[in-house]
């Protein structure tokens, strides 16, 4: 592999300019002229807009001006869409209400933004923005989705009645009642996964400007994807077409997922900025982000898990009602449906499943993938039924699950995915042995005499990752294709530049996709410069989401990379008049097997570019490009174990230990994946433990719109981690690598509920599990 | 607008500000060091620490007034001559750090924890000390590693220079 | 935040004419809580009046038994004070664990107490030490300062200058945090005299504010020990309740943190 090359603990290169202050996030973006934007948000979760009256608010010192939702509609900007169409189980499409970027007619959540002020400075602006006088007629307003599929309730969007987006189902319904009907034992459990805020550190901020010169738009923005961000503003926005639209999202502080959607004030700071002549950037706060930032998660679903007398799954039905908020985001839909209920089969060989999924409209803001997206969901609801079965049926947990792990591949599941590799067995030995589980009784003893109450938990879950291909996708009703580009560049002087359509912010890209070309030509890592983040530099990508940067992004790299290798090896062969096939590439020369003949790397790609003395026929220049489109999903998997001591006389549940074993497939740079994994790990604690959004359900108002409400795990409620990996390569990409961005998150918030429910003895818990819930469940049960 | 002097970094500055502007914006308006940034709008996340003489500080709970005449460390000012300050090679070193947001003031805690504990850290107290520090990326493990790591470093550097 | 006008006090009898001089003025000595509220403009004074280079403000002073710690005095300069730990480390343990390192370098035992905010530590400490509160113009009992949420017996323009209060035999503070603010969910300060008196003030819990808990005063007096207080009914009827914890369970909570104070001290 070579001390930078692929499976190298590499420190990354990023690392120097954001430990020196020198990163370049959005908000430090700064040009001539340039003005703050503030946006009036409607106070109310639900309103009709009677009138705006902005004209005090345009003559207050520094404002340039006051722009509303009815100006962005003359000037025909489009609606905000989603971009996955399900259809409901009687075929019909789902209902799409209207999301304006700027409401004119109602408002439909508290943060839905009316109208953005410009001026000077940002106190001006604000100044300002409370002088604009909004009069609203308040409606009434439905916040919880179970109770707004009700008839009688509020009613958010003319065009889905009884606020149903969608009645969805996959799998096999009579298969999987007869299955229940017939079967030796049946586990039903209510699972409920709460509602979280993604909290990257960085807020949105976005910067527009428009060139009136050239009638071109430059948008900077936080973005995990920034050309479809172009796409979508050029193709459904009607902000510019895509020749006249360059999208720039430079150094991004988190993402987890929110920051992949096109949200309303990016297109509202590009529109201002030509309305106004004046470039205009908007920052978040933080509060803003709370209200507006799509949120995750908000399931509330039944499940019945049939056994027959051998403890073997034999049918699993799920009903779940989805919230998705008060507008359908970009790729809401797809969310609680194709990357929810198609992992609802988990490890396990199950032979019937059902899922039936209702998605449902109130006046919260709307939800969206956030870290795992969906995955979660299906893994919290499976391994908490695992778990609650094993405890009904008087087995051990991991016995349970061992009965009916998946042993071969590759295995069709009942849920469209065909898992193509795995070992599922060797992560919970993994993390057994790691957490030293037999082992537990003894320290559950000790603990006991100290006035604690131990308890132990795990999860085994799978995820699909590296989404996705694109035919697969599109037949599922998706707008667009997932795969991913890349170009390698290499300079006359050997230097390269790698240009991908994948987005880093955080995940070390300029690092790991370096490791590939080091480990390719055997040249440092610091010869290799990674490009992203510019649609002017880079033509076209899908961006990073759902653990796909290293399957799919990299893929797209070692595609671009064969093609430069073999150009590579036929100009050196024609140097050195040997065989092309006789070219091997080692520490940054391309030498003639068994002789001492050799070409320095630069010294070919000299000769690339003087083109004196290239093979006949062979174009100048080496530079080759590439698209990549994933044959499969990839299927990352592991066992989770964590242990916990809960206070008994506060409730409060500390962490002993938690133990993480992944099977990622191959690694580039294990100390990222290791980085990965413990960032996962700690927001699937924090919604185990910490986190969730609360509405008021009488009036809609956010009660956690800040830190103050909204418990953000800090460094004293996490242990460290203990992680470790195995290795099934992914056969379907060239790398064999499966993804690691998600696992985390996806794998712990069911290990640690598990373990505090088996602390206190009483499995009627809900997350987060807060000292007071877990006081009241641990004194309910004794 | 008044006009606002201060020690940025062993640099004598000046600024026109208001009287309501805040020293966080002030570091980053007016001077140009984006190092240091704004997290939340209630204290609690620590992006914009920064050290006023000597002692670490949120620059978004302090006017750019309140720190006329004292002397400012901000995150530029932490690495001399182009070589990484120990705690910037130990967060580098154990990947303390993914999107970078979070880190300018989690260098600058780190920075001053250090200094307080004179090198004697052990997990618990760096965890404690890490109240007002927000990181979404990294689960502090690796944080919690660099600033040990760090401390080691440079208590081990005391020890041997006295 | 809205415009205001700063000004830095060079005195005490600067600060209060400062004071006098503006509008709706207020002291600003940390700001650890006034400019996060300016910044929510939930507060909108037109004068601050910069306390922290009033060095007369400054300093902790022990005499005997007897404590004098001037108000702008820092909450790390309380926590780390070896001569305040010495008589009392009860109070230099409450003010280790208010907020955060950067809290503590600039937050102040004045401000702290001038703000009075239900879920803040240093009420209970004042309460409990039966601490006097020093201003430019007289000198309150601890027990008749706080008087509502947010609400202080003192009088516009009155600036707290110092607290003074006799160190007890034994005294502790435990506190359970709010998970999101980290604020005092419950806070519980105890402290037992030479004679045998004991005070029990409780703060985060109170739905107006720092109070004193007859019963456990009683309970510890006659016997100073966790189990007194077993039997000690804590009416839930005054207390909050909120998203993070109702009355009952913050009722609950008073009598651990209670208990484990008394065992800590």
């Amino acid at each position: 592999m070579g001390v930078e090359g692929i499976g190298a603990r590499v420190a990354r290169k990023e690392d120097k300019r954001f430990l020196t202050g020198k990163g370049r996030y959005t908000d430090d973006m700064s040009v001539p002229g340039m003005k703050y934007a503030i946006f009036v948000r409607s106070p109310y979760a639900h309103a009709k807009i009677r009138s705006i009256d902005a004209a005090a608010a345009r003559a207050m010192p520094g404002v340039i001006d006051v722009l509303d939702g009815k100006q962005l509609l003359a000037d025909g900007i489009g609606n905000l869409i989603c971009g996955w169409m399900i259809h409901s189980k009687d075929g019909s499409p789902m209902k799409m209400g209207a999301w304006r970027p700027l409401a004119h007619e109602t408002v439909r959540y508290v943060g839905d933004a009316v109208a953005i002020v410009v001026a000077d400075s940002i106190a001006e602006a604000k100044d300002a923005a409370e002088a604009v006088v909004v009069d609203y007629q308040e409606l009434p307003v439905v916040t919880d989705a179970t109770k707004a599929l009700e008839p009688g309730q509020p009613q958010l969007h003319p065009e889905a009645p009884n606020n149903l987006i969608f009645d969805w189902q996959i799998g096999d319904p009579a298969a999987t009642d007869k299955a229940i009907a017939s079967a030796a034992h049946v586990t039903e459990i209510t699972i409920q996964n709460n509602r979280l805020s993604p909290n990257p550190m960085e807020p949105r901020a976005t910067l527009g400007i428009y060139d009136g010169g050239d009638d071109h738009y430059t948008c900077y923005t936080t973005s995990q994807n920034p050309h479809v961000a172009r796409l979508v503003m050029s193709a459904f926005y009607n902000v510019a077409p895509e020749n006249k639209l360059r999208v720039i999202a430079p150094d991004v502080g988190g993402g987890f997922g929110s920051k992949i959607y096109i949200y309303p004030e990016e297109i509202v700071c590009l529109w201002a900025s030509k309305r106004t002549g004046v470039p205009v950037k908007w920052t978040s706060d933080r509060t803003e982000a709370f209200l507006t930032d799509a949120h995750g998660r908000d399931h509330l679903s039944t499940v019945k898990m049939a056994f027959d007398a051998d403890n073997r799954i034999i049918g699993l039905k799920v009903d779940t009602t989805a919230n998705l908020g008060a507008y359908m985001s970009l790729f809401s839909s797809a969310v609680p449906t194709y990357l929810y209920a198609t992992l609802l089969s988990g490890q396990y060989d199950i032979p019937a499943i059902h899922a039936n999924v209702r998605t449902v409209y109130t006046n919260t803001a709307p939800v969206d993938a956030y870290r795992g997206a969906g995955r979660p969901e299906a893994t919290y609801l499976l391994e908490r039924t695992m778990e609650t079965a094993a405890r009904e049926l008087g087995v051990s947990p991991a016995e349970l699950r061992r009965v009916n792990f998946i042993r071969s591949f590759p295995h069709q599941t009942p849920v469209i995915m065909n898992y193509d590799a795995g070992d599922y067995e060797a992560s919970l030995n993994a993390a057994m042995q790691a957490s030293d589980w037999n082992g537990f009784a003894a320290r559950k003893a000790e603990a006991a005499k100290r006035g604690m109450k131990r308890g132990i938990g795990m999860s085994c879950y799978i995820e699909a990752c590296g989404i996705a291909p694109s035919a697969a996708v599109g037949s599922l009703g998706a707008g667009v294709g997932l795969w991913e580009s890349a170009e390698v560049r290499v300079n006359a002087v050997g230097t390269i530049e790698v240009l991908t359509g994948s987005h880093s912010h955080g995940q070390g890209h300029e690092t790991t996709f370096a490791q590939l070309v080091a480990d390719r030509f055997g040249v440092p890592i610091d010869s290799v410069n990674i490009v992203h983040g510019d649609t002017d530099k880079v033509q076209m990508g899908m961006g990073t989401y759902g653990s796909r940067s290293g399957a799919v992004g990299m893929s797209a790299v070692v595609k671009a990379l064969d093609k430069v290798e073999a150009k590579a090896k036929k100009i050196a062969a024609h140097l050195m008049e040997a065989d092309e096939s006789d070219i091997v590439i080692e520490n940054g020369e391309l030498k003639v097997a068994g002789t001492d003949k050799a070409v320095p790397w630069f010294q070919m790609a000299l000769a690339a570019y003087t083109a004196h003395n290239l093979p006949p026929g062979m174009e100048p220049g080496l530079k080759e490009g590439a698209f990549y489109d994933p044959a499969n999903f990839t299927f990352p998997a592991g066992c989770y174990i964590c242990e916990v001591e809960v206070d008994p006389e506060t409730g409060v549940t500390k962490i002993i230990q938690f133990v993480a074993a992944d099977d990622f497939g191959n690694i580039i740079n294990p100390m990222i994946v290791e980085g990965q994994v413990h960032g996962g790990l700690a927001q699937g604690i924090g919604q185990a433990l910490l986190e969730g959004v609360h509405y008021d359900p009488a009036n809609g108002q956010l009660l956690t719109a800040s830190y103050m409400d909204y418990a953000m795990p800090r460094a004293d409620d996490l242990p460290s981690f203990k992680v470790s990996t195995s290795n099934t390569p992914c056969p379907n990409n060239p790398l064999g690598i499966k993804g690691c961005g998600e696992a985390g998150a996806i794998g712990s918030p069911p290990a640690l509920i598990n373990a505090i429910t088996d602390a206190i003895g009483n499995n009627r818990l809900t997350m987060p599990a807060t000292p007071q819930k877990v006081w009241a469940a641990a004194h309910a049960a004794n | 607008m008044a006009k606002i002097t201060m020690t940025v970094n062993g640099r004598q500055v000046s600024g026109q500000c208001h009287d309501r502007t805040l020293l966080v914006h002030f570091i980053r308006e007016n001077l140009g060091l984006t190092g240091t940034h704004v997290g939340c709008d209630t204290s609690q996340c620590g992006a914009c620490v920064v050290h006023m003489d000597g002692m670490s500080i949120k620059s978004c709970s302090t006017l750019a007034a309140q720190a006329a005449g004292s002397e400012i460390t901000t995150i530029e000012g932490l690495a001399a001559n182009g070589e990484l300050h120990p705690v910037q090679a130990a967060f580098k070193a154990n990947h303390g750090l993914q999107c970078g947001f979070c880190t300018p003031g989690m260098v600058m805690t780190a920075v001053d924890m250090i200094r307080r504990h004179g090198g004697q850290l052990d997990e618990a107290t760096v965890r404690a000390e890490l109240e007002g520090n927000i990181c979404r990326c990294t689960g502090y493990h690796n944080i919690v590693k660099a600033i040990l790591a760090a401390s080691a470093e440079m208590g081990g550097a005391r020890v041997a220079a006295e | 935040m809205y415009e205001t006008h700063y000004h830095r006090a060079s005195s005490i009898q600067d600060a209060v004419k400062l004071k006098q001089a503006a509008g709706e003025g207020k002291y600003l000595a940390g700001g650890m809580t006034l400019i996060p509220t300016m910044k929510q403009r939930l507060a909108a004074p037109t004068d601050l009046i910069d306390l922290r280079h009033v060095s007369e403000m400054r300093g902790i002073k022990v005499t005997g038994k007897t404590v004098r710690i001037a108000a702008a005095t820092t909450h790390f300069e309380v926590a780390s004070s070896a001569e305040l730990a010495a008589v009392c480390p009860a109070i230099c343990g409450l003010a280790s664990h208010i907020g955060d390192p950067h809290v503590r370098h600039m937050g102040t035992i004045g401000g702290s107490l001038a703000n009075n905010d239900p879920a803040a530590d240093y009420p209970s400490a004042m309460l409990a030490l039966d601490a006097t509160i020093v201003t430019d113009r007289r000198e309150i009992a601890a027990g008749d300062f706080f008087t509502g949420l947010f609400e202080t017996a003192l009088e516009d323009g009155e600036l707290v200058t110092a607290i003074t209060f006799e160190a007890p035999a034994k005294a502790a503070y435990q506190k359970f945090a709010n998970p999101a603010s980290r604020y005092a969910m419950a806070g519980v300060f105890v402290a037992r005299r030479d004679n045998g008196d004991v005070r029990v003030a409780v703060t985060g819990a109170g739905s107006s504010g720092v109070f004193r808990h007859k019963g456990m005063e009683t309970a510890l007096s006659s016997n100073w020990s966790p189990d007194a207080l077993a039997n000690v009914p804590v009416d839930a009827s005054d207390l909050l309740s909120d998203i993070h914890a109702d009355a009952t369970y913050r009722a609950n909570l008073v009598k651990v943190m209670a208990k484990r104070a008394v065992a800590a001290a």
